[in-house]
């Protein structure tokens, strides 16, 4: 994975809240034994309609969210399934991050892994972004900081470990792998039979 | 085991004691903690991309003897489907099927596939097993993997990634969560079940409620529930955002898994038993948080919204005066603001999912339908959660009970669950549904899934609409 420290984009703002991972891509998208290429079912169902013609009313269609790498979304976004085709579809279809008051657990771990910034930052800078969709704003992983429209900076938490991971472009997985010898000395010592 | 009383140190919760016992290594301020997974569910949808990634890597499959293996998420569950030999069957879903079988078989892991006879939902089929064991760290690629709690496992769903990560070590990089005590009081009502008790929790505390915590579920009336209700209870745990729900054992955990193929046996049971008897949390163990629900004065719940938290009593409205997040859904729903739920249309009515597709809840949806018809123009599928429930139910007769009053008996599977199998239901249709998730689209686009007990869904079939499931049906309704 490339590393990650900082970048700017405009915004494209989705206001609703609970935006869960089957409107993310819906489940019957996931019957693939691959990765790649799921950004064309993103949010399928609120793109297309049922004849599978693009929604004109639906904010990701209009030609100002073209190009936007930030998605600035309602509360608990990434709710509901485990399923980390979401967290791919939205990098395939172009985004790099995710800016939210709250994002469900599963999927901001998923999108850790992938490189895909999931950022919670405080109701009034979200009440600011969500006024100023198409803002160039600037987010900087190594500083956690989010540059608003406005100019100010806010700071936002990220779990030092990701973040060392994102910004040095190092796969957590070699981590636990150099872990084996632990592991190993775990497995010799539990007494327990199951 | 010694207790925390002699030993002086300081009391903890059966989530604690869970935690300290699988800790590889111990989280720091920069590293996560390393945390030792007992066993690894896997199933088609969500594991291919992680063998794909170890082959990459030329990494084996470090511990296939904790690892098992089922089919649920993609094959479908209709007898017709399985009559043609699955000559109907999608092939992007064959193919993920055929990659689950290839992988598991290369790694030497146990998979109960398409024809073996105790397939079905990996959370029904671990339990049924007796694989799912108190003190367990428990993961699996599936969001609904809470289900293990009910056990006095920590259990929880991850992402392929980490799917990989558990293959390759055995081993997941974990935060340690808060601990959320909910405490579950009173005596549950005729006709109100653990679904209706879970559904209540999640209106209250929203399903953002726990969000980066553990739940444990206790009080009076968890410890009178069966294991089939432990279960929906923490099955539905992840629908408040929750990281896992749990329960500590007692005799009720004991009686349920003795004798089942994968529990200990001999000198080994009792040896276990007695272990296990220690991990329910300490007397005077903190909690981060706490909430509590009476549930004597809980009414059958029925969900009108598109999330599990909008949620109502059956004789209860939709809101009349709705927010905006409301209003969108009551759009998509295509219900007025202020309705009753009563007497709602619905068009399909689904028994199943790995929240409620187990014998009791089969036995309870017979029962109510017993010597009734499905109402003219509802379609209804009963779909066991394992094929081992399947023989089960049809040994006590309650599949001749459902296809005489005009229901579908199907195999096992996720079904209209995750509709991708093949089980769905038409853009705008009403479903009346066991399952978890009312989120759009999730039972086929643009239909529209109200939750509830399988008591509701089985008095609602007959009626053709929302009812009561505590008022006896009409006559007029009964088989001549």
């Amino acid at each position: 994975m490339d590393a990650i420290t900082s970048f700017a984009s405009r915004t494209v703002v989705l206001p609703r809240d609970n935006i869960d991972t089957d409107q993310i891509i819906p489940a019957r998208f996931l019957t693939t034994t691959g990765r790649e290429g799921l950004g064309q079912h993103a949010f399928a169902d609120w793109r297309f309609d049922r004849d599978g013609c693009p929604r004109a009313d639906f904010v990701l269609n209009e030609p100002a969210a073209a190009g936007c790498d930030i998605l600035v979304a309602g509360h608990n976004f990434g709710c509901g399934s485990s399923r980390e085709h979401a967290p791919w579809a939205l990098l395939d279809f172009g985004l790099r991050a995710i800016i939210s008051t709250g994002i469900a657990d599963i999927f901001r771990g998923n999108a850790l892994r992938n490189g895909l910034l999931p950022i919670v930052v405080d109701t009034d800078s979200h009440r600011e972004l969500l006024a100023a969709p198409g803002a160039e704003i600037t987010i900087d992983l190594d500083a956690c900081l989010v540059t608003l429209p406005g100019g100010r900076g806010v700071t936002f938490e990220i779990d030092a470990f990701a973040r060392y991971c994102l910004t040095q472009g190092i796969d957590p997985l070699g981590f636990l792998l150099d872990r084996k010898a632990d592991i190993t000395r775990y497995e010799e010592a539990r007494q327990w039979k199951h | 085991m010694p207790d925390h009383a002699s030993t002086g140190a300081a009391p903890r919760t059966l989530f604690d004691k869970l935690w300290d016992a699988h800790v590889v290594v111990p989280e720091t301020e920069q590293t996560p903690a390393v945390l030792y997974v007992d066993l690894h569910l896997i199933h088609e949808v969500t594991s291919p991309q992680a063998f794909a990634m170890l082959r990459e890597r030329g990494l084996p499959v470090r511990r296939p003897d904790r690892t098992l293996g089922t089919v649920d998420h993609a094959i479908p569950t209709a007898p017709e489907s399985w009559r043609s030999g699955l000559l109907d069957m999608d092939e992007a879903a064959r193919h993920q099927i055929h990659a689950l079988g290839t992988n598991c078989g290369r790694s030497g892991i146990r998979l109960l596939g398409v024809n073996n006879s105790r397939r079905g939902i990996v959370h029904v089929v671990g339990p049924e097993l007796g694989a799912t064991q108190p003190g367990m760290t428990i993961v699996c690629g599936d969001s609904h993997t809470t289900t293990h709690g009910a056990f006095g496992a920590l259990a929880f769903g991850i992402g392929t990634t980490e799917v990989g990560h558990v293959l390759a070590t055995q081993c997941l990089l974990q935060r340690r969560p808060r601990r959320l005590a909910v405490v579950l009081e009173g005596q549950l009502p005729t006709g109100v079940t653990a679904k209706d008790v879970v559904l209540a929790l999640i209106g209250e505390i929203g399903v953002d409620g726990g969000t980066g915590q553990v739940m444990e579920f206790s009080g009076a009336a968890v410890r009178a529930m069966s294991m089939d209700a432990r279960m929906t209870l923490c099955n539905m745990a992840i629908e408040a955002g929750a990281r896992a729900g749990m329960i500590a054992p007692d005799d009720v955990t004991f009686e349920y898994l003795e004798g089942r193929p994968m529990a200990p046996t001999g000198v080994a049971w009792d040896k276990a038993v007695s272990r296990w008897r220690g991990l329910a949390s300490d007397p005077d163990a903190r909690y981060d948080d706490r909430v509590s629900l009476d549930v004597s004065g809980l009414e059958p719940q029925v969900t009108w919204g598109t999330d599990p938290g909008m949620v109502a009593p059956v004789t209860g409205t939709v809101p009349a005066s709705p927010d905006s997040e409301q209003a969108k859904a009551l759009e998509y729903m295509g219900l007025r603001p202020g309705q009753n739920l009563l007497g709602q249309q619905v068009d399909q009515v689904f028994i199943g999912s790995c929240t409620n597709s187990r014998l009791s809840d089969l036995r309870l949806a017979a029962e109510v339908i017993e010597g009734h018809r499905v109402a003219p123009g509802v379609r209804m599928l009963v779909v066991p959660g394992s094929q081992e429930t399947k023989r089960r139910a049809e040994a006590e007769g309650l599949d001749r009970i459902f296809l005489a009053a005009g229901a579908e008996w199907h195999e096992s599977g996720c079904s209209m669950c995750i509709a991708m199998n093949g089980d769905r239901a038409d853009p705008g249709r009403f479903v009346l549904s066991t399952s978890n998730r009312n989120f759009e689209g999730r039972q086929g686009a643009g239909a529209r899934t109200l939750l509830a007990s399988p008591l509701t869904a089985a008095a609602s079939a007959v009626a053709g609409c929302v009812v009561d499931p505590r008022r006896p049906l009409q006559r007029d309704r009964r088989i001549a």
